[in-house]
C-alpha cells in the first residue's frame, strides 16, 4: 500500500552540548577544547585579533605564514605536517587573522608544536614572500574578473564609505609591493596570544588537551597591539548605484540591510524574519524570484556578524533582460514583510529550519568548530546554542514582524547592481533613484 | 620524521534488496540526532541522447518539481520545515538526491524520496520554468565568470570522441529549450527504474525500525529493471591532443592535461596509484609539481592534480582520466609548465618516491578520507555510490587502508604510463577584457 500523507515528525530530538573545557594561558591566549570523538581527528582553529592591520601586509602575511621558520623550510614545514595527516592555512579578514587546519588525533602534539614554531618563529624568507605575493596579487586580478567578487567589493563600499569595513581585499598593485620586512615587522607586533583564541574540537579529552596546548603554546608571548574598529556607521541614505560591466549576461544584486549581533536580543526574531523573507530555499523571495519567476538560480539573504557590527547582504545573479522584475519583486519582498506578519505556518517552517540546522552543523567536527569560533569571536561560547534555540522557540509571531519591520524596510536598504548598465539603467530608474558610478 | 598509524572506521553497512530490485544500505551511527538520506540513480551525463546535452541535469531539477502527492515547492518546504536540507547533482555516471534531517524526521525523508521515485510531476509549466533556472545556472557558473567550465566541460572535448564522453553535460541552450514534457517521460522511464537505484541511509537509527520504514514506504514502487548500462569505452590517445581557445573574461592562462587511467572499478589495484600519485605531485607545498613549479620555477602560481573530470576519484566509471591544471602567471608558458610536469613525472618514475614521503602523503589523504565521511550525509552518498558501482558500500572503510598498502613502485609504475603522446591538453588564453 501507497502511502500518500507526509508522515508526522517524530519527537523532537534533544540538543546535547558537547564535553568542553576553556583555560586562560598566562600568555593571554584562551583555549577552548571540544569533544567530539565522532572520528579519530582534531580539527583547529586559530584567531589573532587583527583589527586595522594594515590590509595589503595582512593578507600577504597570511598567505606566507608557513613559508618557514628559522628551524624549517616551508617544505620541511609542510612535509612535518603532513606526515602526521595535519595541515594548515591562514586567511584574513577586517577584524582578524584566522589560522585552520587539522590532523589525525594521534598527530595533535607534533602538529600543535609546528604551530606554535611558525607562531613564534615564522621567517618570512625573501624568495618564498616573493612567490606568495605574486601568486597572491596574480588571483587577486583573477578575482577583480568575476563578477561576484566586483559586486561584494562595490557594495561594501557603498555600504562603509569610510569605515574599515569598506575594503576586504587589497588591490594587487598593493601586495606587489609587500616585502619580507613588513611581514616579519607585522608579525612581531601583531601576530601575538593576548586576546587571540584557539579552539580544538575533536577526538580528544577537553581537559587533557587543554594541558596539551599550553605544552606546546605556553612559550608562545608577546603583547597585544590593542587595535579596535569603531561601531559600523548607520546606512547611508543613498540612490541604488549601478556598476558597469559591458557584455555581461547577468545582473547582480546586491543590498545591504541593517541587522544586529548574535547576542542582541532581538537577534532570533531577526534571524526567524530573514529565513522567511529570503534566507534560505524555501523563502517567500526564492520561491518568487526563481521558482515563480525563473530569473535567477540562486538568490539568497544572509546575516553577516563582524566585531564592530551586522548585516543582512541580498544577492542574486539574474539574466539581463529582467534585471528591472527582479529588483521589483525583491522591494515588493521585503514590503511585504516590512508591512504584514508572517503567516504563523511560515514561520514554524523557518523556527524548525535553524533549529535543525544547527543539530546539523554540530553533528561534525568542521561544524562544530566553525561554530565554537565563530561565538568565540563575539564572546560566547558553545552552550550559546541552547540559549539561542530557547529564543528561536519562543519568538512570537508579533516579534518577529516587529523585527522585520526594523531589519527588513526596503527604504534601509543600501545597494549596487553590477551588470550592463546601458541595458539594465532605465528599468531600474522606473523604480528607484539611480546614481551611476564613476 | 614521526609518522602515524593509519586510523580504521567501522562503519556498519546492513544491505538488502527490496522485491521491486531497489538496493538499500543502512548505516547507523548514534553519535548525533542527524541522519542523511541518500537516492542514487544510475543515469547521468554520458547517457544523454544526441540533440539533448544537458538533459540529465536539466531532469534533475525537476525531480524536485513536484510528484502525486507533493505540489510544487512542497519538498523544499517538508526538508527545510522539518529542520533539514537538500539538494540533488547531476555526474557523469550518476545523479544524486539528498537530504540531511534532524533524526525525528527519518520517516519524511523517506516519503518525499519515494513519492517522487513513483514519477515527478512532468508538465510544460515545469519545465520551462526550469529550462530558465538552468540557463541562469550556466550563465552563473560558465558564461558570466572567468574559467567557466574549466576543465570539466572543456577537455573532454579534446580527449573523447565519442558522444557521451564529449559533449558538453551543462548543455547548449538551444538543446536545453528543445526539450520536451514527453522526453522527461520517457528519460523517466527508462532510467528512473527502481532496479537502477540506490538508497542509502545513515545516522541517527534503529536498523530494524528503519528497514521497516524502507519497505513501508519504498516496497510499493512500481518494479522495473535497470537498462542496460553502455561500454562507454574509447580508445587510449596515441598521439598528444592540444587545444586552445580564449576566454574573454580571463585575465591570466590556465592550463589542463589529462591522461587515461586504469578502469577504476574493474581493477580498483591498478587505479589506486594513481590516486595516490596525484597526491605525490600537488597536495601541499611539500610536493613535487608544487615545489616545482610554483616555487622554484614560478611557472605557475597553482597547479592541482586530481582523479576523475569532476574531482572526485572514488565515483567515476571508466573511461576516466588523471587531471593535472595549473594556473600560470602573466606572459606563463604552457610549453615550461608541460617540461617541467614531464621532468618531475620521469623523477617519480626513475627515480622512485622515498618511504617517508609516501608515508606522509598518505597519512594525509587519511585525514581527508576520514574527514570528508564524517557527516552522515557525505557518507550516506559515497556509501550508494560505492553500492552501485561496486555492490561495496563498506569498502569506505577500507580506502585509508587501501591508499596506505600503495607501494613506492606502483606509484613510480603509474608514473611512468603519463607521457606526452598520452595526454590531451586544452589552454584557457586570456581575453583580457574585464
Amino acid at each position: 500500500m501507497t502511502v500518500t500523507e507526509l508522515p508526522a515528525l517524530g519527537r523532537p530530538t534533544k540538543l546535547k552540548i558537547p564535553a568542553t573545557a576553556e583555560r586562560r594561558l598566562r600568555s593571554g591566549l584562551t583555549v577552548i577544547a571540544v569533544r567530539r570523538p565522532a572520528v579519530p581527528l582534531v580539527e583547529i582553529r586559530l584567531r589573532i585579533p587583527f583589527a586595522r592591520a594594515p590590509l595589503a601586509r595582512a593578507s600577504v602575511l597570511a598567505s606566507a605564514l608557513f613559508t618557514g621558520t628559522s628551524q624549517r623550510s616551508a617544505v620541511e614545514l609542510a612535509a612535518a605536517l603532513q606526515a602526521v595527516g595535519g595541515g594548515f592555512g591562514a586567511d584574513h579578514d577586517p577584524d582578524w587573522l584566522t589560522v585552520s587546519g587539522n590532523c589525525l588525533a594521534s598527530g595533535l602534539d607534533t602538529t600543535l608544536e609546528l604551530l606554535h614554531e611558525v607562531l613564534a618563529d615564522a621567517a618570512y624568507p625573501a624568495h618564498e614572500v616573493t612567490t606568495e605575493r605574486e601568486r597572491l596579487a596574480d588571483h587577486i586580478e583573477i578575482a577583480e574578473t568575476q563578477p561576484g567578487h566586483l559586486a561584494r567589493a562595490a557594495l561594501l563600499r557603498r555600504r562603509f564609505g569610510g569605515h574599515p569595513y569598506a575594503v576586504e581585499v587589497p588591490g594587487a598593485a598593493q601586495v606587489r609591493a609587500v616585502g619580507a620586512g613588513h611581514l616579519r615587522g607585522l608579525h612581531a607586533l601583531r601576530v601575538t596570544p593576548r586576546g587571540a583564541y584557539l579552539v580544538v574540537v575533536g577526538d580528544i579529552r577537553p581537559e587533557q588537551a587543554l594541558d596539551r596546548v599550553e605544552a606546546a603554546l605556553g612559550r608562545w608571548r608577546g603583547e597585544a597591539a590593542g587595535k579596535a574598529i569603531p561601531a559600523i556607521p548607520g546606512p547611508p541614505e543613498a540612490p541604488l548605484l549601478l556598476v558597469d560591466r559591458p557584455g555581461a549576461v547577468q545582473s547582480s544584486l546586491r543590498l545591504a540591510l541593517p541587522a544586529v549581533g548574535r547576542s542582541h536580543p532581538e537577534h532570533a526574531a531577526m534571524q526567524l524574519a530573514n529565513l522567511v523573507f529570503g534566507g534560505y530555499f524555501s523563502s517567500r523571495w526564492v520561491e518568487n524570484i526563481r521558482e515563480d519567476k525563473g530569473y535567477t538560480y540562486s538568490p539568497f539573504a544572509s546575516v553577516e556578524h563582524g566585531a564592530a557590527g551586522s548585516m543582512i547582504v541580498l544577492s542574486a545573479e539574474v539574466a539581463t533582460e529582467v534585471t528591472a522584475p527582479a529588483m521589483l519583486e525583491t522591494m515588493y519582498e521585503l514590503g511585504r514583510a516590512a508591512s504584514l506578519p508572517a503567516e504563523p505556518h511560515e514561520l514554524e517552517q523557518a523556527r524548525n529550519y535553524v533549529l535543525g540546522a544547527l543539530r546539523i552543523q554540530m553533528s561534525t567536527q568542521a561544524g562544530l568548530a566553525g561554530l565554537v569560533t565563530a561565538y568565540a569571536g563575539l564572546g560566547l561560547r558553545i552552550d550559546h546554542v541552547a540559549t539561542y534555540s530557547e529564543a528561536l522557540a519562543s519568538a512570537t509571531r508579533e516579534q518577529v514582524a516587529e523585527a522585520a519591520a526594523r531589519y527588513l524596510a526596503p527604504s534601509r536598504a543600501v545597494g549596487i547592481v553590477l551588470g550592463e548598465v546601458a541595458r539594465i539603467e532605465p528599468g531600474l530608474a522606473a523604480l528607484l533613484p539611480v546614481e551611476r558610478a564613476a | 620524521m614521526k609518522t602515524v598509524k593509519v586510523p580504521v572506521t567501522r562503519y556498519p553497512a546492513e544491505r538488502f534488496t527490496l522485491d521491486n530490485g531497489l538496493r538499500v544500505v543502512l548505516s547507523p551511527d548514534r553519535s548525533a540526532p542527524v541522519v542523511g538520506v541518500a537516492v542514487v540513480y544510475d543515469v547521468g551525463i554520458r547517457s544523454e541522447p544526441e540533440g539533448r546535452t544537458g538533459f540529465a541535469h536539466l531532469f534533475e531539477h525537476l525531480m524536485f518539481q513536484g510528484s502525486a502527492n507533493l505540489e510544487k515547492l512542497a519538498h523544499f518546504r517538508h526538508v527545510q520545515g522539518s529542520g533539514g536540507s537538500f539538494n540533488g547533482s547531476t555526474h557523469l555516471d550518476y545523479t544524486d538526491y539528498f537530504e540531511i534531517m534532524p533524526s525525528n524526521a527519518l520517516e519524511r525523508a523517506l516519503f518525499l524520496e519515494a513519492d517522487r521515485m513513483r514519477g515527478p510531476a512532468l508538465t510544460e509549466e515545469n519545465l520551462r520554468n526550469q529550462v530558465d533556472v538552468v540557463k541562469e545556472e550556466i550563465r552563473v557558473n560558465v558564461l558570466n565568470r572567468p574559467y567557466g567550465g574549466f576543465p570539466w566541460l572543456k577537455l573532454p572535448p579534446v580527449m573523447f570522441e565519442t558522444f557521451p564522453n564529449a559533449h558538453d553535460g551543462y548543455g547548449s541552450f538551444v538543446d536545453l529549450e528543445s526539450a520536451t514534457v514527453d522526453d522527461a517521460a520517457e528519460f523517466f522511464h527508462r532510467y528512473y527504474a527502481c532496479g537502477n537505484a540506490v538508497l542509502t541511509v545513515s545516522g541517527d537509527f534503529d536498523v530494524a525500525a528503519c528497514t521497516a520504514l524502507v519497505e513501508r514506504h519504498f516496497g510499493s514502487v512500481e518494479a522495473r529493471p535497470a537498462p542496460e548500462r553502455p561500454d562507454f569505452d574509447e580508445p587510449d590517445l596515441t598521439a598528444e591532443r592540444r587545444a586552445a581557445y580564449t576566454d574573454a573574461l580571463a585575465p591570466l592562462p590556465m592550463i589542463a592535461a589529462g591522461w587515461r587511467v586504469p578502469d577504476p572499478v574493474a581493477d580498483l589495484a591498478a587505479y589506486l596509484p594513481y590516486v595516490v600519485l596525484a597526491e605525490v605531485l600537488t597536495d601541499g607545498d611539500a610536493s613535487r609539481l608544487v615545489r616545482r613549479l610554483v616555487q622554484d620555477d614560478r611557472s605557475a602560481t597553482q597547479v592541482g592534480a586530481y582523479l576523475g573530470f569532476m574531482g572526485d576519484p572514488f565515483d567515476a566509471r571508466n573511461p576516466t582520466a588523471l587531471l593535472m591544471q595549473a594556473g600560470l602567471p602573466p606572459g606563463g608558458s604552457t610549453d615550461a609548465v608541460l617540461t617541467a610536469a614531464d621532468e618531475e613525472l620521469d623523477r617519480v618514475a626513475t627515480g622512485g618516491v622515498p618511504a617517508d614521503e609516501l608515508a606522509r602523503v598518505s597519512a594525509r589523504m587519511c585525514t581527508h578520507l576520514l574527514r570528508d565521511t564524517d557527516s552522515v550525509l557525505q557518507r550516506s552518498l559515497r556509501m550508494a555510490v560505492l553500492e552501485q558501482q561496486r555492490g561495496a558500500p563498506e569498502l569506505l572503510n577500507a580506502l585509508p587502508g587501501l591508499v596506505s598498502e600503495v607501494t613506492a613502485e606502483q606509484v613510480s609504475a603509474a608514473a611512468a604510463t603519463l607521457r606526452p603522446q598520452r595526454r590531451a591538453v586544452v589552454e584557457a588564453m586570456p581575453g583580457g577584457a574585464r
